[in-house]
This record gives C-alpha cells, structure tokens and sequence, in this order.
C-alpha cells in the first residue's frame, strides 16, 4: 500500500516492528509565539476547571508537596475547592503535612477525604487522627522522603493527579521554585518534581505566569498538564520555623557544640568529606561550630546534602562546601542561593534518598546529624509521635540518611520539660538503632556499642562519653521514670521503612 | 496550720506549675489537676500534692492545679506556699529535709 504522500509501506512490515503507517499533516498551526501562549490548551481559567480537565473522580489519589511548610496554602485551597465541587473518597498524599492543614480536618468529617499519606502531621489534624475524632477508611501511611520517592517511581504510590505550587511558572508549566523578583519563593521543588514525573495528571499553581520559556526548569513543561494562575501558593517567610528554625536555645546550642567537637574527633571529618545536617534547631546549629575548625584546617567538603539552610549557604559560599545538593529549601536564603549560586543543584526525591539505587546521593554520605523526639536504649529514634503518643512530627529523611551516612550522629536534650528523651523504649519505631551511631545530649555523649572505635576517639578527644544506660538513669533521677501510655486497640496509622515495608504501628490514644 | 482564706502559688510558665487552694467543709483533701505531662506524670504529681498537703498538716482543702511539667520540687514548693498564704502563716520552715 501506498502512505497519505504516495510512497509505498509494506503494512506487514510496519505491523511486524509495530509501527502505525505515516497519516499526511494536519493544518499547520501559522500562530506566532505570542498568539500560541494565549491560545494553548494547557492554561486553564480556575482551579475548577483544571480539576475538571484533569479528570478528577471519586475515589483518586491527589498530591501535594510541603515545600512552604507550615507557609502552605495550595492543599487548603485545593482541597477546599474539591469539596465544593462535590468529589468524595480522595485520598490525599501529601510529601508532608503541617500545622498549616488542620482545615483538613473538617473535609474528613464531610467525607471529601477518606485517606492520607504522608513524611508526617502536625497540629489539629494529628491531634484529630490519633485521638480517633475523625475516621479515615485505613490508617494514614507514613513514608520516609526517600520511602515515598521510591515509592512514586514504583508504583505502590499511584496518584492520579499532582497539585504543585510553583514560584514561577510559564504558560506551558516549565516551573521553578524561585523567580526574579523572590515572591513566594520556596527554593527547591526536590519532592514535587517527583510527583510531577510520574504522576497521571499534573496541574501547576502559581501567582504570576512567567514568560516562556521559564528555564531552567526544576519541573519541566513536559512533565506538565495544566496551569492555573491563583491569588497565592504559600507564604515563605514561614517555612523556617518550628523544626527549621535558626536557634538560639544555648541548650540546643551547647549540644551543638558538643556534636561538631564529636564530628571532628570521629575519624570522619577529612578533607572532601560530606555532610547532612537534618532539621531541628541543634541538628542544623552544628554547621555554625564546625566552621572554624574547617577553614582553620583548611578542610573542605565535597557536597552538603538535604535540606539546605543560610549556613550551609554560608559554607558554601566561603568555598567551603564545594557543592550543595538540595532536596528542600529550609529558609529563603537556601531559596536565594539555588537561584544564584551554579554550585548549589536542585536535586529530586529519588536522586536525594532511593534506597534501591546507590547512585542516590544518601550512599555517598560521611556524616548526617539527626535530631530525635526520643530515644532509647537500643539507640531506637523516634521522630513522630510525642511523649503522649499522639502524632506530632514528621520522618523525613531521618531513616533513609541514618542507614546509609558512615556516621550517624543523634542529638537531643536529656529532657524537654519534665520529658525524658533517653527512654527504655521509643514510643513508636522510625529509624532503628543499629545504624544511630552515636547520641548527643547536653549531659554527654553515648556511643553505640557496635562501634567501640568511635567511643575510643571521642574519649582520646577528651569529650564526655557515657553509656546509654547511664544517660536514661539520668534523665529518670530529674523526671521521675514515666507511666506506660495507654493506647486504645484502633490502629491509626502505619509506619513505613525506606523499602517500603511496614515498620510499626500507632494506636488511638486514650483519655 | 489553718486556712483562713484562698491561696495561690506558682505559674502557667512550662515547668511550672498554678497551684490555687480552697478551703472546704468537712476534713477530705481533694485534688483538681490539668497537667501537659498528664499520661506520663499524672498520678505521680498527684501522689506528691497529696504527700505535700499531708506534711503541712492541712485537711479540708480543695487543690485546683494546673501543671506545665513541673518537677517534683517545684510542685512540692508551689503547693507548700499556697497553703502558707491560704493560712497567713510565715512558718516556712526553710531547712533542708
């Protein structure tokens, strides 16, 4: 047979390499550039009508990311938005959720959302989930950064349609999360562009249209469905506070101290070594005490990973760190730094933490500092459920860094209040014990059993080295030893490992 | 010691503790407390009120607490001054145990 233009195709052939047979042009498009962005099919009106050509249907998958934090508005507004349109049974996997989304609460309570995923919960809604006021139709599950990533590219994590806030934004959803003028900057876009990759359907949210073409991109047009411009995405100013706030607790900064003279002795802090400093005020303090001892010895490092704060910048800045890899912007400084600096490199989920590829920047780690809710005497952390059992934190990257750096540093005050931190057993399992190396506290530094040699070169640095045994002893003799909790038989969410297997599990509180 | 009127010590700072007492008719000791550490430290705070109010001698008392996760100490020294003031007493008996 002959094709639309007269040449001859075998169509045995073509159907043997399973290629369709050449269909002439359809009329071509003479629009000019301008013409074509006001035209294109991509830019949608509202948000109702993005969620309408999206698809959107009882039953689905949405994400989100948290990239503003506490700051974030697009998953209230979405979600909102949803519920008016009348959708039930939405499951709603978010790459975190904060003190900001309490108002989900109530859209549970209306049957709109049914289900949640999630790093972790905060606030109202958490305090709603364990006490059991709203019911969801499984327990929540919750994945480590690296656990959801991997997850997405999988496939055990579906979702149908990704709503992404973005700081800039073309017609045709090239996105970044900074712009020129920094509004509503968020920095790195690390978890979405995750969610942009592989999921169904992707709609973009973003306060200004950019001109096209708005590269480089962190998520790029053709990744992309729609686009929707909307009064707000988020406010930045409060995406360092609460677990990335820059301390000045002494105590946080004291146990800071104590960690980087930790470091330095551990055998690992060499020139080219590489570092994470994970959220929390004296995790992320750390890099402000191993400052001077790196240009003093004149000691760089290769790459500073995770979510990145002005005083990895800083370092970074001073020729310090050679190269920032950035999942997630912890205050605007680490947003105004991905913008400018060449060396400071946008990095996605699964390039921060897959647990299945070793490529992924987690398997070259040196050093990771991590703080912890509690702890106990197997070197167990927990990073998600208070002393009262009720949901309050988040695991991001903890367990997916914590397995995989050569030195895995905790640190955590003795006690908080009349709370223990050093416990006989953690509440709830988030990252275990055999690969926390070390803790420090403000009373003393406990090293893990399995690596005497560490304990030896702390002690010869003249640092305050104690067992783990000792430390709770000491934190029981200020508090008291704390009654058992009394949980009730509804279990409220699961907890996940980085591979994705179920890890613990939490129960309803009870009164 | 005697109470002749309401007493109150302490505050709601956290690791602090609002103690307020109340006379009542008749002889019981009777506890009202709200505490952040509630599920860890209830019935412990509550043991050391009772241990506090039963050293100073009172009885006929209602104790309203609100806790912040106070240490034993400080809830021991919050409760002991409520009931001096609530008794107008200066026998404060500053020694060491």
């Amino acid at each position: 047979m002959k094709n639309d233009i007269g040449h001859e195709i075998s169509p045995a052939l073509a159907k043997k390499l399973g290629l369709q047979v050449h269909k002439k042009a359809t009329v071509k498009d003479t629009a000019t550039l301008a013409e074509r962005l006001q035209k294109n099919g991509k830019l949608m009106d509202s948000l109702e009508d993005a969620i309408r050509a999206a698809g959107l249907k009882d039953g689905m998958t949405i994400s989100f990311h948290h990239h503003f934090r506490d700051g974030d508005y697009v998953l209230n507004d979405v979600v909102k938005k949803i519920s008016e349109m009348g959708y039930k049974d939405i499951t709603v996997a978010s790459s975190s959720l904060s003190n900001a989304h309490a108002p989900l609460v109530e859209y549970i309570k209306n049957g709109t959302v049914t289900a949640l995923q999630s790093s972790g919960c905060r606030g109202k809604l958490a305090d709603a989930i364990s006490k059991c006021e709203v019911t969801l139709k499984q327990p929540v599950i919750f994945r480590s950064h690296g656990g959801r990533a991997s997850a997405i590219a999988n496939g055990s994590l579906h979702i149908d349609i990704a709503f992404l806030g973005v700081a800039s934004c073309d017609a045709l959803g090239n996105a970044s999360g900074t712009n020129e003028s920094g509004e509503s900057m968020c920095g790195s876009l690390g978890y979405a562009r995750v969610d942009a990759r592989y999921a169904d359907k992707v709609v973009l949210l973003t306060e200004k249209l950019a001109p096209y073409p708005n590269l480089p991109a962190s998520i790029p047009a053709t990744d992309v469905d729609y686009v929707v411009k909307v009064d707000a995405i988020g406010d930045s100013s409060k995406i360092s506070s609460g677990a990335t706030r820059y301390t000045k607790n002494p105590r946080d900064l004291m146990i800071a101290e104590s960690a980087a003279k930790a470091i330095i002795a551990s055998g690992y802090f060499k020139d080219g070594f590489s570092i994470q400093t994970g959220s929390g005020g004296a995790a992320l303090a750390v890099t402000r005490f191993i400052e001077g001892e790196m240009s003093e010895k004149g000691i760089t490092a290769d790459f500073a990973l995770g979510g990145i704060t002005s005083q990895i910048v800083k370092l970074h800045e001073q020729g310090l760190v050679k190269k920032v890899l950035d999942v997630q912007g912890f205050d605007g400084e680490a947003a105004r730094s991905i913008r400018d600096n060449p060396g400071h490199i946008e990095i996605d989920g699964n390039q921060y933490a897959s647990p299945f590829n070793e490529g992924s920047a987690i398997h070259q780690l040196d050093v990771v500092i991590l703080s912890a809710l509690e702890i106990d005497t197997h070197f167990n952390v927990n990073v998600l459920t208070g002393s009262d059992g009720i949901i309050r934190g988040a695991i991001g990257g903890h367990p997916d860094t914590a397995e995989c750096a050569a030195l895995t540093v905790i640190v955590s005050p003795l006690i908080r209040g009349r709370i223990p931190c050093v416990v006989d057993k953690v509440g709830c399992l988030i990252t275990e014990g055999s690969v926390c190396d070390m803790l420090v506290t403000d009373v003393g530094i406990a090293v893990n059993p399995r690596r005497p040699e560490l304990a030896d070169r702390l002690k010869a640095a003249g640092l305050t080295v104690k067992t783990i045994e000792q430390l709770r002893d000491e934190a029981y003799a200020v508090v008291g030893k704390p009654d058992d909790l009394k949980f009730g038989d509804k279990p409220v969410a699961v907890v996940t490992d980085p591979q994705g297997r179920a890890l613990d599990v939490i129960y309803n509180v009870v009164q | 010691m005697k109470l002749v009127k309401n007493g109150t010590a302490g505050t709601m700072e956290s690791c602090d503790i609002l103690v307020q007492v109340e006379k009542t008719d008749g002889k019981k000791v009777s506890v009202e407390l709200d505490s952040s550490v509630m599920s860890l430290y209830g019935n412990k705070i509550r043991e050391v009120i009772l241990e506090t109010v039963k050293e100073c001698g009172v009885s006929g008392v209602k104790i309203v607490a609100v806790d912040k996760g106070a240490l034993d100490c400080t809830i021991r020294a919050r409760v002991k001054t409520a009931l001096l003031r609530a008794c107008e007493s200066t026998e404060y008996g500053w020694n060491v145990k």
